[in-house]
Formats: structure tokens, C-alpha cells, sequence
């Protein structure tokens, strides 16, 4: 099974709730855990919204799925890559964004952050090694 | 006339905030919701665009900020938050509503 592992890396790159994107690719992302293969996100463009502290959806019924970003890491996604140029052009820090972490089981259980902020160059580098792309 | 323009892409995705900046005279009003809200916030790429628009008065749909994580103290200068109330206000004091979509 193991010489089967694909990468699979899901690209986000519209803004929570404005279209159904952002929950589908969070839905997909799940699935492709559950079968055990190499899960990495990007987030990218508008996509960094998807991250942004502090969504409360309370006032205008739709549903706050930001809280299952934070539930990644139980299900083995612990690589979220943020793109600094999207977060620059949007005037955006890692402040902003809800922090994500993940227990690491061969480290003592040591929490890890999941985010990585890269450069567009570095992340260019990180999707060339992947073996499956999706774009959301 | 007075004009309601409404806007509801993001600024990043869509050209509809930059389009209805370009045709929204004094005197005019702006409303921001949906994913329109992102063009309400401070320091970004279009924060320059927003305030240079002389005469135009801004607003932003809270419900929507809300929902996309955006607190009051990010919003730009001159943004005023309004509830769904304040959006049907705004389209009965203005003579028409022009949807940006």
C-alpha cells in the first residue's frame, strides 16, 4: 500500500462563503486523508481569507466551517502553506489568521504549527513536487 | 440623482469595486457585501482606491464582515458598518440602486 502514497496538494485560492469553493475543497481534503495519502494545502490569492481569526457567521445563517481547519491536524493534514505575497496584497500578517497547529506523535506529542508562510517562488517549488493538484 | 452602487466581488477576483469607483460621482453612495466586504478593509492593494474617491460615501454590511472574520478595526477610514435594515434604508434614500455584480 505504502509504494501507493500519491501527493496530493489542494490549492485554495477564492474566499470562504462569497461561493461554495472554500467548504468543497475542505470536504475533498478529508476524503483524500481518510485514504491515507501525502495531503498538503496552499492557500493562495483570495484563499488566505479562508484563514482569517475570528469568522462568526451568528448574523447572516450560513455555516462557520472555519473550525474545521483546526481539526486538520487530527486527520494527518499538518501542511497548510500560506503565500506571503497574498497576505502583503491584502494587507495581512500571520497574526490575522487563526492558529493552526498539530500534535506530532514521534516527537513526544509536541504541538507543531501547521501554517508554513512561503514565498510564491517556494511554494512554485512545493507544487512542482506534487503528484496531484486540485484547484478550488 | 443620488445612486446606491452596490458591489459584492472581491476586489482581487473581480474588477467590479474598481469599475463602480470609476462611475460613482459626489454625492453617491457605495454599500460593500458579500465577498465585496474585502474591499472595506485597511492596507490593502485597493485601501488607495477607496480613499481617493472624494464625495463618495462608503459603507459595509456587518453581517458579512462579521462572518468573514473582519473586526471594525480593520476596516479602512470612513467605512460605516450597517445591518440589513441599514442596506434598505440606503436603497430607499437614494434614487436607484446600480448592482455591481
Amino acid at each position: 500500500m505504502s509504494e501507493n502514497i500519491k501527493k496530493f496538494m489542494y490549492l485554495n485560492r477564492r474566499a470562504p462563503y462569497g461561493t461554495i469553493y472554500a467548504w468543497e475543497s475542505l470536504e475533498v481534503v478529508l476524503i483524500g486523508a481518510a485514504f491515507d495519502q501525502d495531503v498538503s494545502l496552499a492557500f493562495i490569492g483570495d484563499g488566505v481569507y479562508q484563514l482569517l481569526e475570528g469568522q462568526d457567521t451568528s448574523e447572516s445563517e450560513m455555516k462557520n466551517f472555519s473550525t474545521t481547519y483546526k481539526a486538520l491536524g487530527d486527520y494527518d493534514v499538518t501542511k497548510l502553506y500560506v503565500e506571503k505575497e497574498s497576505l502583503e496584497e491584502r494587507g495581512l500578517t500571520l497574526d490575522d489568521l487563526m492558529p493552526l497547529t498539530w500534535e506530532d506523535e514521534d516527537d513526544d506529542w509536541a504541538e507543531k504549527d501547521s501554517i508554513r508562510l512561503v514565498s510564491r517562488a517556494e511554494l512554485a517549488d512545493v507544487l512542482d513536487d506534487q503528484d496531484v493538484v486540485y484547484s478550488f | 440623482m443620488s445612486t446606491l452602487h452596490t458591489v459584492n466581488k472581491s476586489p482581487f477576483e473581480k474588477n467590479s469595486l474598481a469599475d463602480c469607483l470609476g462611475y460613482a460621482k459626489e454625492g453617491s453612495a457605495v454599500l460593500m457585501y458579500e465577498d465585496g466586504v474585502y474591499g472595506a478593509m485597511k492596507g490593502n492593494a485597493v485601501a488607495e482606491k477607496v480613499a481617493a474617491a472624494s464625495g463618495v460615501k462608503f459603507y459595509a454590511l456587518g453581517p458579512d464582515l462579521k462572518a468573514r472574520g473582519i473586526s471594525e478595526e480593520k476596516l479602512a477610514e470612513g467605512i460605516e458598518v450597517v445591518d440589513y435594515a441599514g442596506f434598505v434604508s440606503l436603497a430607499v434614500e437614494n434614487d436607484k440602486v446600480s448592482a455591481w455584480v
